[in-house]
């Protein structure tokens, strides 16, 4: 039985990783080749695991391996239980194929770093959780893999963490995730509560019969869990802190794979959010939001990475606004993550590429001219740029395309909404992308003396190039006789007739998406190129741009709403405990002994205080039983 | 010839601390040695008798009665669940290895390294006694009794203000045991109306009351363990006796003595006043998630390594009571489960944590810093304890704290959702000192710490690795625990809320 080999598409991965934390410094020497091998093994078992599906008829396609019972109490049964169908087997060629293109550049690109096998150990432990998460059969197995990407994802961002502002990124990215796995938890509790299951396929069959208010609520909570993993607004704030981790991770877990989860999640929700509406139009909101969102930031970036990372945002707002456009969207939404992580992690590791030839520079106002000296890293770079703005042949033309067409079709005012939104944002993607590759690549040379920008040695070029092809090719395979869409049918799509009425017919719609393209570039040029670009960013600019640099208060928003209230309740709640609570016992104590006659003096004080505070506190109570009792 | 395991088990660190104590002064490493070698026989005594165990049957087992003080009715008696059973064999697994993770932390104190070890093994004794006791009285009589040993290695080992700290623990559960007491007498009294004075627990089970009378009872139990527990507002005690005692005495206090508290809550409170208890779930379901909010929050503003575990801990005691007054399948044995995992978690962070400590000679996380870079493997071992206690998927406690959410969800969600928020808060308690103390560049005078040597690596190891593997294979003790889990709900007359839709 083939289904038997899904185990190893994880636990060798895993294995390694395990094997690379526990050796010593003995294993220095080889541990990135054993890392690599360990992706690579597991992408060849996932290809030859596709390749067996794609011989069986369609119906016989999605295979389960169930390996032991891992949670039973009750009624509650969760099996360690992996689903290999068609929608889990593109995310495991993706991670495991990028991901190995990612091992190879990383053995070049980390050859300096005295940790390099640590972080060999880290990318599998981060391949094995993100194959658990799409391959697990349950929400619960997801969860495992959820959290696990997250803690991979932890200890990466953190790598170089003896500089305290990492370490400070790394930490907001996992209390911010944890935000979004509250969601997750809940989720899963509505579930079962409700359903008295927490599989994929228990749920699928229970929920037509569920209430709406029901998957309403698991829509939301999975929405929430979505936006913290895919850094979706409100929950985005952590993704651009998150690339001060090296490079190569930024290009696998921040772009091409890790972030796409709340994709995945939506999408293989779908029997809970075509039968929620309003969670539906939530969804749509919300991609429809951090697109916009995203692309705006990414106007105002000077930091290579960080624009990019801007720009995954928003890139991963059109993928959850297609999959909340409902079953026409899903199989765009994934089509869209599939052609993005070729072209977004190709351009990450061209990223990673002019830093490594520019002493770790990220400003690109200290770039300029290096098409010169960098010329593959500047054509597979352009290659994603042509890409990532939709110009055709090119793959995102191909998915951003079909995700605008969609949302414009989405009917009535929400379509006309939608499909702005969409066509707005691919005019700023065309602008903030166009600026990257000419502040990074064209104009004057602005840098610094002590650089000596060079090309990368074959290790790191090899994958950009072929990164760059699937950015050139991927998106007119994946539609040639609509394949993808055909592919992906049994999972998401329950056979609907009786198509949309069409706003715009289809060549209309590609006619304005690059009409905004072309206006988005032309700005572009005429600010970059036609005037000069000083190495320093301009400080007498408009308060707008000011707010846009600021990333649109995102930071500044959270710290007030969140952490300073929940700094001073801490402050607050220290002294209540120490003050009122054992304040209180001491009191007691002291005035049953009849002594302490000190303590009392110091206590008495606070004696009209404590009776307030014991009276909201009873009262808090019995508001509490109140509502737990109702 | 019956082997009685139980009493067996329990009199092996009794006799231990006899022979220890006929050691001549001075010989402490022989002390130390001996203490580790009679933990280790108790282990495998104490796993001798879980393999016999036969986990489908609810009935106590190995049951062991003999009349104790025959003119009052009190016995010398009792027997084992699945969920005293887990909890025995948490007490006698972490006892070697607290001994040897704390190998020298004995040194220094008020008395000799021999009555060091003498109160260890005294204190395992009384732990394996207390979970097995089925005489009220003798229950009782243990309860207070483990106040001695505790007193002392908190006052008499301890740093700090540890006299004042030991005399806090100590008045706290006085005053939670005299409640007690008043109530046993009180059942003692009414059990000679109704056919004849005794102490055994499944007699007074059946005792017809009041239900005024019950309530004021259940009372005099609830608080006695909420203060053991401890449940909040009654949790002062703890920081303090935690900042104060040695790492090892910790790791016991909150690791095993704590959950004599939840223990008695299933043990005494469920089964002898079910009305009362069904009365009072309202309120302790509050008190409940009040302390796993408020735990968790104080925990993040602390800066006393030692004093955050503590309130990691109230929040974790917080979830097992909710899950044990929640009353459903997934909630109780959740529960049991939890106490089992905190008991690795806490005593891992501990542990670790204790090293950490004597290395740099403070508990003020800010005097840490840099440590990832200095002592790696330390640094590994405190992360992964931490990642335990935020119960990270994949990790036992993770298993455990899920299913007591999930299984609260199903009677009241509203509880179990204020509760979920715990999760993001465990992530700040636990992601700030490991920031403040493994990460950044290394501080001053943490340059020239060691990193962990062989004693501790061996000491700490099968603590991670059982954190690890019963997160991805809980059955053997889920198998355990489930039966009498399940019993126990069923004696109060609960069932699972149904789905409102059937799945599959």
């Amino acid at each position: 039985m083939t289904s038997n080999l899904i185990v190893y598409l994880i636990a060798i991965p895993l294995f390694s990783s395990a094997v690379l934390l526990l050796s010593g410094r003995k294993a220095n020497k080889w541990g990135h080749l054993l890392g690599t091998l360990a992706s690579a093994s597991s992408f060849g078992i996932g290809a030859y695991l596709f390749t067996q599906m794609l011989a069986q008829p369609t119906e016989e396609r999605a295979m389960t391996q169930k390996l032991f019972s891992w949670i039973s109490v009750g009624s509650f049964n969760v099996d360690a239980s992996l689903l290999l169908d068609q929608l889990s087997v593109c995310f495991v060629l993706l991670i495991t194929g990028v991901g190995t293109l990612i091992h190879i550049y990383s053995i070049s690109y980390m050859s300096h770093d005295m940790d390099r096998r640590r972080f060999f150990a880290y990318l599998n432990l981060f391949i094995a959780a993100m194959l658990l998460l799409v391959l697990g059969d349950s929400y619960l197995n997801l969860y495992v893999g959820w959290e696990g990407v997250g803690l991979a994802s932890y200890l990466l961002i953190g790598f170089w963490n003896q500089k305290p502002t990492y370490a400070t990124a790394a930490k907001k990215a996992f209390v911010m995730n944890r935000v979004g796995d509250l969601g997750l938890s809940l989720a899963i509790m509505i579930a079962f509560a409700s359903m008295g299951t927490v599989s994929f396929a228990g749920i699928e069959e229970a929920a037509p019969k569920a209430s709406t208010t029901t998957l309403t609520a698991i829509g939301i909570m999975l929405l929430i869990a979505a936006a913290g993993k895919s850094a979706q607004f409100p929950l985005q704030a952590w993704l651009g802190d998150a690339m001060a981790g090296p490079t190569p991770v930024s290009a696998l877990i921040h772009a091409a794979t890790m972030v796409t989860a709340g994709v995945y999640l939506i999408t293989r929700s779908n029997f809970i959010f075509d039968a929620a509406p309003t969670a539906q139009l939530l969804v749509v909101i919300v991609g429809a939001i951090t697109l916009l969102f995203g692309a705006i930031v990414g106007t105002a970036k000077d930091d290579i990475k960080k624009a990019l990372a801007a720009s995954t945002m928003s890139q991963i707002g059109y993928m959850i606004l297609a999959t909340g456009l409902g079953p026409v969207g899903y199989a765009f939404a994934i089509m869209h993550l599939l052609t993005h992580g070729f072209f977004k992690a190709g351009m990450f590791l061209g990223a990673g590429s002019v830093m490594h030839g520019m002493n770790d520079e990220v400003n690109m106002r200290k770039y300029g001219a290096l098409r010169k000296f960098m010329p593959i890293t500047f054509i597979t770079f352009g290659l994603g740029y042509l890409a990532i703005i939709g110009v055709p042949p090119f793959a995102g033309f191909y998915s951003k395309d079909m995700i605008i067409e969609t949302a414009l079709n989405a009917g009535g005012i929400k379509g006309i909404l939608l499909g702005s939104a969409a066509l707005f944002g691919a005019g700023l993607t065309a602008f903030y992308m166009t600026r990257v590759m000419i502040l990074t690549f064209t104009g004057t040379k602005r840098w610094d003396d002590d650089a000596h920008p060079h090309e990368s040695p074959i290790l790191m070029w090899l994958p950009m190039a072929i990164l760059a092809i699937g950015s050139v090719a991927s998106g007119f395979l994946f539609t040639r006789g609509d394949a993808l869409v055909h592919w992906l049918e049994p999972v998401v799509a329950p056979h609907e007739h009786g198509e949309h009425s069409e706003l715009l017919p289809p060549i209309v719609v590609s006619g304005l998406a690059l009409t905004m393209v072309l206006i988005g570039i032309s700005i572009a040029v005429m600010m970059y190129v036609r005037r000069p670009v000083e190495n320093v960013a301009p400080e007498n600019v408009s308060t707008l741009t000011r707010i846009v640099r600021q990333d649109l208060l995102q930071d500044a928003a959270n710290e007030a709403i969140f952490m300073r209230p929940g700094q001073s309740l801490t402050k607050t709640l220290i002294a209540v405990d120490e003050k009122v609570i054992d304040g209180a016992v001491h009191g007691v104590g002291a005035m049953a002994l009849g002594s302490g006659s000190g303590l009392r003096k110091t206590q008495t004080g606070y004696v009209r205080s404590y009776s307030a505070l014991i009276l909201v506190g009873a009262a808090a109570i019995v508001l509490g039983i109140w509502v737990i009792t109702q | 010839m019956t082997i009685n395991w139980i009493s067996l088990t329990a009199l092996l660190p009794l006799v231990g601390a006899a022979l220890l104590a006929t050691l001549p002064k001075g010989a402490e490493l022989r002390a130390k040695q001996f203490a580790f070698g009679t933990t280790l026989v108790t282990a495998a005594s104490a796993i001798a008798m879980a393999v016999q165990f036969q986990r489908d049957n609810t009935d106590l087992q190995f049951v062991e009665v003999r009349s104790w003080i025959p003119s009052f009715g009190i016995n010398y008696a009792v027997g084992i669940d699945g969920i005293a059973l887990v909890l025995i064999l948490m007490s006698v697994i972490l006892a070697p290895i607290v001994i040897l993770a704390g190998w020298n932390e004995a040194q220094g104190g008020r008395w000799s390294v021999k009555t060091f070890y003498i109160l260890i093994l005294v204190l395992e004794t009384m732990m394996i006694g207390v979970f097995s006791a089925t005489d009220v009285f003798l229950f009782y009589v243990i309860f207070e009794a483990m106040l001695v040993p505790v007193y002392f290695l908190i006052g008499g080992y301890g740093t700090g203000e540890r006299s004042a700290a030991a005399v806090k623990f100590l008045l706290y559960s006085l005053f939670g045991g005299l409640l007690m007491l008043a109530s046993i007498i009180a059942l003692y009294v009414m059990s000679g109306d109704q056919g004849g004075h005794t102490f055994d627990l499944a007699k007074l089970a059946n005792l017809q009351m009041s239900s005024t009378t019950q309530n004021f009872l259940f009372l005099g139990f609830f608080i006695a363990f909420a203060i053991k527990a401890p449940l909040w507002p009654f949790h002062t005690w703890l920081p303090d006796a935690a900042q104060s005692a040695t790492p090892g005495t910790s790791v016991l206090l909150l690791g095993v003595l704590d959950k004599v508290g939840t223990f008695g809550m299933i043990r005494y409170c469920l089964t002898l006043f079910p009305e009362a208890s069904k009365t009072f779930t309202p309120v302790i379901i509050v008190l409940a998630v009040i302390s796993i909010i408020y735990g968790a929050i104080l925990a993040i503003g602390q800066k006393d390594l030692k004093r955050l575990i503590a309130f990691t801990s109230i929040s974790h005691f917080g979830f097992i009571t909710m899950g044990i007054f929640a009353m459903t399948s997934q909630s109780q044995s959740g529960a049991t489960l939890y106490m089992f995992n905190h008991g690795f978690s806490t005593a891992a962070l501990f542990i670790v944590g204790g090293w950490m400590i004597a290395r740099r000679g403070s508990s003020t996380i800010s005097d840490f810093g840099g440590l990832q870079r200095i002592t790696p493997v330390m640094a590994w071992c405190f992360f992964l304890a931490g990642m335990s206690s935020l119960a990270l998927p994949g990790l036992s406690s993770f298993v455990s704290e899920f299913l007591v959410l999930v299984g609260t969800y199903t009677r009241y969600p509203v509880a179990a959702i204020i509760a979920t928020v715990g999760i993001i808060l465990a992530a700040l308690y636990i992601l700030i000192p490991v920031q403040r103390a493994l990460h950044g560049p290394t501080t001053p005078g943490n340059e020239n710490l060691t990193d962990l040597n062989l004693r501790e690596k061996i000491a700490i190891a099968p603590v991670l690795a059982a954190i690890i593997a019963l997160g991805f294979y809980p059955s053997p003790l889920l198998n355990v625990i489930n039966p009498a889990a399940v019993h126990v709900n069923s004696q109060l007359g609960f069932t699972d809320p149904v789905p409102t839709v059937e799945g599959k």
